[in-house]
């Protein structure tokens, strides 16, 4: 064993509070060797990313006490003056973040950004700068990297920014990466690829590496060795296939068992609840399949034909358009009372517009949508107030979803006082109800949604459209920003209500493993279209399109056993749905893979 | 079950005055308005000179046990002036800050919630006003409408508005990209609703913030008017116009300027503490 390049011992990291010092991470310990990558997974709050700040030394000191040792080449990083410290950063040791789109500065080209990294550590001359820049990004597989230096940020797509934080993180040639989320905002087919590139830069450069998720999928892709945290402590420390195979810690395998596989669900029938599983004794309690919620023969409670919703972009000297973003392009689905229609698709493909789209809350260019009887594009203001008690929507983000000055009583008891559904007294009590029946307490009432968790601020707006007794709710990305644990409880609740209310979901979402386990009928989108749509057994188990294949091959599997291959194909940007002006989609002809099951034709 | 069939504002309404009355910053901001409210307030009933009463044989006197704040260049009582000064300053200070708010704020939200050509009209005409210096409007909206302390708070008020319109419409603007707000349209409420519930009271704290600052500018500019003849009218007291007839005779009488420069300093420090409280008070997430 060669000796390690990192080596934390104890490192115990403590915050003031007005309290008094609050222990955030305690005593962790683990080593990284020179070219091994070690991965650092937990959910929100397990104190992960503090470590990884505690290593670089990135806490204020007056508020944050950091204990017990941590070394890189032998060298104590924590007695280290300041001074010495800063030469460490960004040479020795490199940082990437989460957000690609906030940690490049908009104002300067991307060439100057590396540039100057490589002049600030090597003093490296403008010209010489330059040449190096362009190898950086030739090595992070920018395609066309000498034409794009002088590109600013914002020409760049989101993956494209990720690998170029991770040229800038490279430029000092750094002796450790620290890589904290760097694929958590990036769709599934990007994660991919920016995984990719980061074990091959690895083995080139023979850098070690500490990988910061919360995605056990992304974990056993990538990691030799995995380091579990649950609430500041380290409770698992051994390699990566062993933790996987065998973890010894009930909280490890509550953490595996709750996390959503894709393909697990061939055979099933149903859609299935997640299992529940106890994160103290790990013990695990296999849940029941939703029943048959869906009468097929009945008229569709949602119908949408030939939807078309563009957006105008830029304007030429007489200030008309020069084009449309063609977010949502000839879209034809039904949804069933009692069914669950995932769109899925990656960011920018108009699958939240769909949904949008279909309530109203953005106004479709073209097309018709019957819902429940309501003809939606055509409503009047009275008979659009009528419609919203049939149709509802849940949002992504629980930490924007609700009304931070407003109680949890005032905001489920809202929509029932406005639709004149109950009188102030009787909202209330209802509203009390609603929260007991979404696994909240009704003594809850007068609190703000900044006294919640993540998950139980999802309830408490998950109740707020119960208040309507709702035919349909669009579901976008409602678990997705959930930690996988509290999502599969969601999950389970919206399938729950959904066998108690036959409510149909149209569930909007880039997670594919919930999709396969949520969803009676599944539609990919791709740059606004609809390219395949069927039941869930048909797409997840035999998928026609080009597309439908990539994403989901791309997903990650947490089985270290079955590592994905090197994918051979370059990096693409994404194509743009931006169309110029007076552009006409060319004609789409689907063809019947089987019963119900659409595939586009490609060319 | 127990829960009242009470609607749920008082509630909020109680945890926010408790919140106030924990925190002793707020307090100490509240009792420095108060102490200058209750003297502008109480000034007929108080044992002092009339502040008017000029007396020859008593110009630019030193404090003295007949004087505790010493006499002006007519002989004037300085603190009798004082408190009956406080009535101009504070109600210009106040009074045109409600002004300001008053109009700008709901233009700023008309401009932020639409956006598009109401935006566009809106902020255009503002920008011509913010290109105006804050005082030259002043001056020139209260030579308009004539010279007396009313017509100076309106003038003052209307010029602080473009501040307020600016400031309301881009914080509106940043709310308006919250879920929460879709979220509101898509239970089917109106515009007024979204604008007032859900709007309105996730910007206070920024406007509590400039309307505190917004005080103390009005001070300054009703004594910069008062100067002119289009304030307070003379002889009647004002603590801008003592200071600015005090500046003639700093190295003479310096306690002319020392009295009212130390109120204007104490009351825009207590509106500033009180506006901390307030915004801290009326924000749920704060504890």
């Amino acid at each position: 064993m060669t000796a390690p390049l990192l080596s934390v011992r104890d490192l115990t990291t403590a915050f003031r509070t007005p309290e008094g010092w609050r222990e955030v991470v305690k005593g962790v310990s683990f080593n990284v060797a020179p070219g091994e990558t070690v991965a650092i997974v937990g959910e929100s709050g397990s104190g992960k990313s503090v470590t990884s700040m505690s290593i670089m030394r990135l806490l204020d000191p007056v508020n944050a006490r950091i204990g017990g040792a941590v070394t890189l080449e032998g060298r104590d990083l924590l007695s280290l003056p300041e001074e010495d410290m800063r030469h460490i950063r960004g040479k020795d040791i490199a940082m990437i973040f989460q957000e690609p789109m906030t940690s490049l500065n908009p104002a300067y080209t991307v060439g100057r950004q590396i540039g100057e990294v490589l002049r600030h550590h090597d003093g490296a001359g403008r010209a010489e700068a330059r040449a190096a820049t362009a190898a950086l990004m030739e090595r992070v597989r920018i395609p066309n990297a000498a034409a794009r230096l002088d590109d600013y940020p914002h020409q760049f797509s989101g993956g494209m920014r990720q690998r170029v934080m991770i040229a800038m993180a490279l430029a000092a040639r750094p002796k450790l990466l620290i890589a904290d989320e760097p694929t958590t905002a990036l769709d599934v087919t990007i994660q991919g690829e920016i995984l990719e590139l980061l074990k091959e830069l690895q083995e080139e450069s023979g850098m070690g590496m500490l990988f910061i998720t919360h995605d056990m999928g992304v974990v056993a892709e990538i990691a030799d060795r995995t380091v579990v945290m649950y609430r500041g402590d380290c409770v698992e420390t051994g390699t990566t296939r062993k933790i996987f195979s065998r973890g010894d810690h009930p909280y490890t395998r509550a953490l595996l068992a709750a996390m959503p596989r894709i393909g697990s669900m061939a055979g099933e029938a149903w859609p299935l609840r997640f299992d529940r599983v106890d994160t103290a004794t790990g013990s695990i309690e296999p849940q029941g399949p939703v029943a048959d919620t869906v009468d097929r023969s009945a008229t569709p409670v949602l119908s949408v034909k030939n939807l078309v919703t563009r957006f105008n972009v830029g304007s030429d000297l007489f200030g008309r358009s020069t084009g449309a973003v063609h977010a949502v392009e000839n879209v034809s689905f039904d949804l069933h009372q009692g069914e669950t229609l995932s769109l899925v698709g990656e960011s920018g493909c108009g699958k939240s517009t769909t949904g949008r789209s279909i309530l109203r809350l953005i106004e479709a260019t073209s097309g018709d949508i019957q819902l429940d009887g309501f003809d939606v594009r055509a409503l009047g203001p009275g008979d659009l107030m009528r419609m919203r008690r049939t149709a509802q929507m849940i949002f992504q983000d629980p930490y924007s979803s609700l009304n931070p000055r407003m109680t949890v009583g005032q905001t489920v008891a809202e929509p029932m006082i406005r639709h004149r559904l109950a009188g102030r007294g009787e909202a209330r009590r209802r509203a009390a109800a609603l929260l007991e029946r979404v696994g909240l307490s009704p003594a809850m009432l007068d609190r703000y949604p900044h006294e919640f968790s993540g998950g139980q601020r999802q309830r408490v707006a998950i109740a707020r459209v119960l208040g309507l007794n709702p035919k349909v709710i669009v579901a976008d990305e409602s678990v997705s920003a959930l930690d996988v644990s509290i999502k599969a409880q969601v999950v389970n609740l919206l399938m729950d209500l959904q066998e108690e209310r036959k409510i149909a979901f149209l569930f909007i979402s880039h997670d594919m493993a919930v999709v396969e386990r949520i969803s009676h009928r599944v539609a990919v989108m791709y740059l606004g279209e609809i390219v395949e749509i069927g039941p869930r057994a048909a797409v997840f188990g035999a998928p026609q399109h080009p597309y439908t294949k990539r994403l989901l091959e791309a997903v990650p599997v947490p089985d270290p056993a079955r590592r994905h291959h090197r994918l051979t194909v370059a990096p693409e940007e994404l194509k743009s749905p931006v169309r110029p002006r007076g552009f006409t989609p060319p004609p789409r002809h689907y063809r019947e893979a089987a019963a119900g099951h659409l595939v586009m034709e490609t060319h | 079950m127990s829960v009242a069939a009470e609607g749920l504002a008082p509630r909020a309404r109680s945890r926010a005055w408790g919140k106030f009355r924990r925190s002793p910053a707020a307090l100490v901001g509240l009792a420095i308005v108060g102490f200058f409210g209750l003297l502008a307030l109480a000034a007929p009933l108080l044992p002092i000179a009339d502040p008017l009463a000029t007396s020859w044989t008593a110009i630019r006197q030193a404090p003295s046990a007949a004087h505790w704040l010493g006499t002006d260049e007519l002989g004037r009582d300085i603190l009798s002036r004082m408190v009956w000064g406080a009535r101009a300053s504070l109600a210009a200070g106040v009074v045109s800050v409600a002004i300001a708010l008053a109009t700008g704020v709901p233009i700023g939200l008309l401009a932020g919630y639409f956006g598009g050509f109401t935006d566009m009209a809106i902020s255009r005409f503002t920008d011509a006003l913010l290109a105006m210096p804050f005082l030259i409007t002043a001056i020139a909206l209260a030579a308009f409408l004539g010279p007396s302390l009313m017509n100076a708070m309106i003038a003052i008020g209307l010029s602080a508005m473009p501040i307020f319109i600016r400031l309301t419409r881009g914080q509106v603007m940043a709310v308006k990209k919250e879920d929460y707000i879709e979220g509101a349209r898509a239970i089917g409420l109106g515009h007024v609703a979204i604008m007032t519930r859900y709007v309105l009271p996730n910007i206070v704290p920024p406007l509590i913030v400039q309307a505190t600052l917004t005080v103390a500018t009005s001070i300054i500019a009703e004594a910069s008017l008062s100067f002119l003849g289009l304030g307070q009218q003379a002889p009647a007291p004002s603590w801008g116009s003592m200071l600015n007839v005090a500046k003639n005779f700093l190295s003479q009488a310096p306690w002319m300027a020392l009295w009212p420069g130390l109120a204007i300093f104490f009351v825009v420090m207590g509106f500033n503490i009180l506006g901390d409280g307030l915004r801290d008070a009326l924000d749920p997430r704060e504890h």
